[in-house]
């Protein structure tokens, strides 16, 4: 199964780019994501055996996220089609400096969607630290022509920035992985590959001075791919000037990919016996994350810049949880699934807002719930969820993580997190009522009945986390602990 | 063995000179000249061996390194506008000055780390390292997107160099690996292009639409 | 007797140089070019001759070109042979040499400021600005050279050759020196000697209000300081400390041949620099010498 998982978005792709017409070209991609989160689900039945020589391996980390991202994909495609066909080709004119520009190519478009898939799939099903890292910096290439979708001056500088910091960024991360190996040296039996499997029942054997060094390049390497701060320059840029799907895809999934990338770092160190120091660089810029996101969040003018900032600090909970270990291993799970499932809304919803107002400035969208009630409901629900407040089910994660901190004595890590979350919530919480609220403007044209893509695959991610929120089923706790015990105990 | 000395120095001399030249093409062709120096690594580091793997990776690199980037990066460059100088946010020599700075600490720090013993050559830890300090350095301290193009590709090749005594079982991975940077090179080349196009330069200064 | 063999001839062989150079740049321009001899002539006349002395000038301008060819003499009585030690060798001779081509140098700039012409001060500004810049180069290959000689002297640092199989940092020592002897003897691409714009002059407008036996002082300085460097050069790669004397010798003066026509080939193919990028060109040199002496130290 393994063989043919990462395949069918590759070869779809190529299909998308042979195929002239538009309509089979946006049916094959919402079919690729059908059948790539149905093979997805069947290795939950059936757990498939390791393939291509052990490269590909699935374990209940792996799994874990190549779920979320299969989902996030079938949420953004389906949403691609109603977007795609209200886009259209043809020259257009900014609504920012009013300069012309055009899209880029549909076929080109929906061929990097899917091969940015088959990457983040190759990230996901790997143990392989070689092969993750191969994943990795595909995710980047495939990724950069969507964020240049649209063809304006300010997409493009998104783009080069996100090129070159994820770039040098995931380079440093290929000199972890050779520290690594340096680290595991040993003449008399070296290392056949740089499987996990091999790797950690070695573990302890292995130079801790290079683990060290291994485990500090591949946090920022990484890190700044994952939107660690200081490392998170590019996020908000290019989450502002992708369409909103990209950025969907972007937050949800591919954040989750490049994390995965430290948490298999961290189970080496756990299995070294060395698992508090890497615990404690995560704390340190997991908090760094969070102050950094807050301070940029109060007083954002640009609701998708917004949301971005929001995914730093999201990802700073992440690294935090995973840093404190224990119970919060498992809450860090349990949010990275939450994260997705309420960003990817989020950021789909945005896209709807800016395709009626024509802006991104929190001042200039107002009156949503007049002129666009199911999505005004749905901003709503939305924001109520990231900021986590019950029922959803970040508030249960946040919690967990929190429970685990006071508990593990970190009180002045919990503190800081409590501070920051409250920052947070009023941050946001003034730009999206201002939003809600208030006389439409005159220039926006009366919205006719909104398009059912544009509405349902957000509905669903917010229900999935509500019902995340209110009761957790149990083959996704089964998941979560297994993926939660292999980082926290190094398996 | 004294084969790896002299392509090593050769690398580290290599590795100053991109931090002093002045024209664009200048910079292209010493990142075929370093190519074909990393192409001689794995041969002369790890020498012959029963599955030739030392063989494969030398032609790869050579392929990749030594022809692949500087036909690439010479092709971006012919169609920029503009001048074809390299210009700089800090000087030419006190780059220089910092590349040396950038040796002497990599020396320093080959003496206190704990290196496995004949794992790594004399010299391959310091070449590599400087390497990577001056393509980081191109990166941050040139003006122009194509210079950090070039920084990246340096700093990656030093990287490479660091990994080539420890490439003993997986070539086709490396390959995979050069394969990939070969793809973001060729990627920001039409970025670059891109930006030429619409910016009418490739100054990175420019960039200051997008902040908060 | 044998240690003054070298000084002997240096003092004889040194107007040879600037001939060899003109024949080679000539041929290489297709032309016939001046006899070997030229400079010879040269001297011959400009002794013969009287001197014309500026009414502004003071016995700067008399003191200065007898004050830089003596000096320039005391640093060749540093330099080893190709079959004996200097005449005159002690620890940290290197730094006398140094000096004393520095204080002929002096002695040149300030007869130049002497005579109060602006392109002779502009001349020696440049003069002194470009030495400044290539002695800290030629101390770092000093150092290089000096690291595991026998004793830290010219005569201990010089003629052992390329030591240590290990080293291919050393060979930079010689190209390090080479683009120091261009810079000190004002030669492409630092400067050139023909000239004829005083405003892109360098060395050559300095000494443009200098006659009769002056000049011909001048102009034999120049050929011992050139002759200095060369030997230099040549002594830091050839280990002529293990030859007999006279195969000794004879690679000495085949290295000193070679090292000349090599001034020539570079006269012939290069243009001079920008004056903006002279600085550059000797940054390099200077890095490429920190390299080596790291290098070196390090092993």
């Amino acid at each position: 199964m393994l063989t043919v998982l990462p395949l069918v978005p590759l070869l779809a792709g190529l299909l998308a780019l042979a195929l002239p017409a538009d309509g089979p070209r946006r049916a094959l991609l919402v079919l690729a994501g059908l059948i790539h989160l149905a093979l997805t689900l069947a290795c939950f039945v059936h757990p498939p055996a390791p393939a291509y020589g052990g490269l590909l391996e699935l374990d209940a980390l792996g799994q874990l996220f190549l779920t979320l991202a299969s989902l996030l994909f079938v949420a953004a495609s389906c949403y691609a089609v109603g977007y795609l066909g209200h886009e259209g080709a043809g020259p257009r004119r900014d609504f920012q400096d009013g300069a012309a520009f055009v899209n880029a190519p549909e076929r080109v478009f929906t061929m990097c969607l899917l091969l940015f898939l088959a990457a983040m799939t190759v990230v996901c099903a790997t143990r392989n630290l070689s092969v993750l890292w191969v994943g990795i910096e595909a995710t980047t290439l495939s990724s950069a022509p969507l964020i240049y979708f649209h063809r304006h001056r300010r997409s493009l500088e998104a783009t080069w920035k996100y090129l070159v910091i994820c770039s040098v960024g995931i380079a440093l991360a290929l000199l972890g992985n050779i520290l690594f190996s340096v680290a595991f040296y040993d003449p008399a039996s070296p290392l056949t590959s740089m499987g996990l499997t091999e790797m950690l029942p070695r573990a302890a054997g292995a130079a801790h001075p290079w683990l060290r060094a291994a485990f500090i390049f591949l946090l920022v390497g990484y890190g700044s791919k994952m939107g660690l701060a200081p490392m998170h320059n590019w996020l908000p840029d290019a989450h502002s000037q992708s369409p909103s799907l990209v950025s969907a895809m972007l937050s949800g999934a591919l954040l989750n990919c490049a994390f995965l990338g430290i948490l298999r770092a961290q189970q080496l160190l756990v299995a070294a016996g060395m698992g508090d120091f890497g615990g404690e660089l995560l704390v340190l810029f997991g908090l760094v994350s969070m102050g950094t996101a807050a301070v940029f969040i109060v007083g954002q003018g640009d609701y998708k810049r917004l949301l971005a900032y929001s995914s730093v600090e999201h990802m700073g909970i992440l690294a935090l949880g995973v840093g404190i270990g224990g119970g919060a291993t498992f809450g860090a799970m349990l949010h990275a699934v939450n994260h997705s499932l309420t960003k990817g809304a989020l950021f789909l919803i945005s896209g709807n807002i800016l395709a009626l107002y024509h802006t991104r400035s929190c001042y200039d969208a107002r009156g949503l719930s007049r002129a666009l009630p199911v999505t005004a409901a749905l901003w709503t629900a939305g924001f109520l969820a990231i900021v986590g407040s019950p029922p959803f089910g970040i508030f249960v994660s946040e919690l967990t993580i929190l429970k685990a901190m006071l508990a593990g004595g970190h009180g002045f890590a919990a503190t800081f997190y409590m501070v920051a979350l409250a920052v947070i919530f009023i941050g946001m919480a003034t730009p999206v009522c201002r939003m809600i609220q208030g006389p439409l403007p005159p220039a926006v044209p009366h919205p006719g009945r909104e398009q059912l893509l544009s509405v349902v695959p957000p509905l669903l991610l917010l229900a999935a986390t509500l019902v995340l929120g209110l009761y957790i089923p149990e083959a996704v706790t089964g998941l979560l602990e297994r993926a939660a015990a292999a980082v926290s105990l190094g398996g | 063995m004294e084969m790896t000395q002299y392509l090593l120095v050769a690398l580290v001399c290599v590795n100053l000179a991109y931090l002093a030249v002045t024209r664009l093409i200048t910079l292209t062709r010493i990142t075929a000249v370093q190519g074909l120096l990393l192409a001689a690594m794995p041969l002369a580091v790890l020498g012959p061996d029963p599955h030739s793997h030392a063989l494969i990776l030398s032609l790869g690199v050579f392929a990749i390194k030594a022809i692949g980037f500087p036909w690439l990066l010479a092709r971006t460059l012919s169609r920029l506008s503009g001048d074809p100088v390299v210009e700089p946010y800090l000087g030419f020599n006190l780059s220089l000055l910092s590349g040396v700075a950038g040796l002497l600490f990599s020396l320093w720090l080959e003496t206190r780390l704990p290196f496995p013993p004949g794992l790594f050559p004399p010299l391959l830890f310091p070449a590599a390292l400087t390497s990577i300090f001056s393509g980081l350095a191109l990166v941050v301290a040139r003006r122009k997107a194509i210079t950090q193009v070039i920084g990246y590709l340096a700093a990656d090749n030093g990287i490479f160099l660091l990994g080539v005594p420890l490439a003993q079982g997986s070539v086709w991975l490396e390959l995979s690996v050069l394969l990939d940077v070969f793809v973001a090179v060729f990627v920001m080349g039409i970025a670059l292009h891109h930006i030429n196009k619409t910016f009418e330069s490739i100054d990175v200064g420019r960039f200051c639409s997008l902040r908060d | 007797m044998n240690a003054l063999t070298h000084i002997v001839a240096a003092l004889v062989l040194a107007p040879l140089i600037p001939g060899i150079i003109n024949r080679v740049k000539a041929r290489m321009a297709g032309r016939v070019g001046r006899p070997l001899l030229q400079t010879y002539y040269d001297l011959a006349k400009l002794i013969q001759k009287g001197v014309v002395v500026s009414h502004t000038a003071t016995w700067m301008l008399a003191a200065g070109p007898a004050v830089s060819l003596a000096a320039v003499g005391c640093a060749l009585l540093l330099l080893p042979g190709p079959a004996s030690p200097a005449p005159v060798s002690f620890t940290g001779d290197f730094m006398l040499a140094a000096y004393c081509l520095g204080l002929s140098r002096l002695a040149l700039i300030l007869a130049a400021l002497d005579t109060g012409s602006s392109f002779e001060g502009m001349g020696a500004s440049r003069e002194a600005a470009f030495s400044a810049l290539a002695e800290p180069v030629l101390f770092l290959s000093f150092l290089v050279l000096a690291v595991g000689a026998p004793e830290i002297s010219l005569s201990g640092m010089l003629g052992r050759g390329l030591t240590g199989v290990l080293a291919p940092e050393r060979l930079f020592v010689p190209l390090i020196l080479f683009i120091v002897l261009l810079t000190e003897n004002c030669r492409i691409p630092v400067d050139d000697p023909t000239t004829h714009l005083e405003l892109t002059m360098i060395h050559e407008v300095m000494v443009l209000d200098h006659s009769g036996p002056d000049m011909a002082f001048i102009v034999y300085g120049a050929a011992l300081k050139l002759w200095f460097f060369a030997a230099l050069t040549v002594l830091a790669v050839l280990p002529v400390r293990s030859l007999s004397p006279a195969a000794g010798w004879a690679a000495f003066l085949a290295g000193m041949l070679l090292v000349t026509v090599a001034i020539g080939l570079v006269e012939s193919v290069m243009a001079r620099l920008r004056l903006m990028r002279v600085p550059r060109l000797l940054g390099g040199a200077g890095a490429l010498a920190a390299l080596s002496l790291v290098l070196t130290v390090w092993r």
